[in-house]
């Protein structure tokens, strides 16, 4: 039974990618990745890898979901595609046959999987997906906190001259007693708890600063859209601050690791040390979570525009 | 008996989504589209919870699921009249 059910969903996942290739409007295509990104998913849930369904769902499908359809909304207005697709699908189709030969002739083994539970609880934190990244792969992830930072520089940089310095996205027009004006009054405080929620309980279960840090923006842009509240501006100097928060936190506690390595033998670059290894780690979580709920909010809201 | 109660309030569950799905294909404008959606699936949503909530094994599980089937009824009604309102935006 539970064979049908995998065998209908890798068919599902097919047939929604080949759906976003072949699609006759980029509308359809950019739903279409939607679509797959769910099912993707849905594939990670079987799998038992709660945190990737999570970020899957969240990130893959949902945030870029929404920048595919805010950056076709941007385009001009024009139905046909830029081209045929047929060489990326081919290059996808290949890539795809050469992971899976790839993975085929892997020789059995059980991964790195025991590996990491065993050195998760030393490292602190009992989620062994929060263990590789926060303390055995930190590495990636700063680097990656500070990727997001820089997409949204280079999103930033697309404003015209005289918009710069308004809130980032299109001034919002809302009607004060509007479906969306109460729509925005009942989901943010379920959806804080929520994203609060899956931040702290990353340590120990599925969740963690991306998973939350995209519910917690999302609340942030509903906010926004049902004009609740104003979004602050570009230039706006706290705006800034909680944006380079998290990854200025990550980075200041792998200095303090490179220093203290100067005289003690166990502590380098990264490091945490393993007597606080759990606080520090929420610590870096807390301001992570911070500052990449702003970033993914700012990166969806687009940059400053002075006319709708 | 929980079991049965499962399989009878989900299939009627299934009911829904399909006659959802036929209308969202065959009607013939925005309208109409959107009133086959929000109603039948949202109905079809409801009766799947019910049948999984006969399957849960704890007051937790089963808030979670009223509280999925209670957020999805909000947010598809908002998303419902918000696509309304520009599709009659649209059509002057």
């Amino acid at each position: 039974m539970t064979l049908a059910f995998d065998l209908v969903l890798c068919a599902m996942i097919v047939g929604a990618a080949i759906c976003a290739a072949v699609a006759g409007t980029i509308f359809a295509a950019a739903v279409f990745f939607i679509v797959y990104g769910i099912f993707v998913s849905l594939a990670w849930l079987r799998l038992d890898a709660f945190d990737v369904a999570l970020a899957e769902a969240a990130m893959g499908a949902g945030l870029t979901g929404i920048l595919l359809l805010r950056a076709l909304g941007r385009m001009p207005a024009s139905e046909d595609r830029p081209g045929p697709a047929l060489a990326p699908a081919l290059a996808g189709a290949g890539l795809a046959l050469a992971l899976g030969w790839a993975f085929l002739a892997l020789p059995e083994s059980a991964g790195l999987g025991p590996v990491v539970r065993n050195a998760a609880p030393g490292a602190g934190a009992e989620n062994p997906v929060t263990a590789v990244l926060l303390a055995f792969r930190a590495w990636d992830t700063l680097l990656e906190t500070i990727v997001l930072l820089a997409a949204l520089l280079g999103v930033w940089a697309l404003s015209r001259d005289e918009a710069w310095g308004l809130p980032p996205g299109l001034p919002q027009r809302v009607r004060p007693d509007g479906v969306l004006a109460g729509f925005g009054r009942i989901l943010p405080p379920i959806g804080a708890v929520v994203g609060v929620y899956l931040v702290w309980a990353g340590t120990s279960r599925p969740g963690g600063a991306f998973q939350g840090g995209t519910v917690l923006a999302a609340v942030a842009l509903l906010v926004s859209m049902a004009g609740l509240a104003q979004a602050p501006r570009v230039t706006s100097g706290a705006l800034r601050l909680v944006l380079v928060a998290g990854p200025l936190v990550f980075l200041g506690m792998a200095f303090i690791g490179a220093v203290l390595s100067l005289w003690q033998p166990g502590a380098a670059f990264l490091a945490l040390p393993e007597a606080h290894a759990k606080s520090l780690i929420l610590g870096i979580e807390l301001m992570l979570t911070l500052s990449i709920a702003v970033t993914l909010a700012a990166l969806v809201a687009g940059p400053p525009e002075d006319r709708a | 008996m929980g079991d049965v109660f499962s399989v009878i309030l989900t299939s009627a569950a299934l009911l829904f989504y399909v006659a959802g799905t036929v209308g969202l294909i065959r009607f013939p404008d925005t309208h109409s589209r959107l009133h086959a959606l929000t109603k039948a699936d949202n109905l079809g949503l409801g009766l799947l919870i019910l049948g999984l909530m006969a399957q849960a094994d704890g007051w937790v599980t089963l808030g979670k699921l009223l509280l999925t089937w209670v957020l999805a009824l909000i947010a598809a009604g908002a998303a419902a009249q918000l696509v309304a309102r520009t599709a009659l935006g649209d059509r002057r």
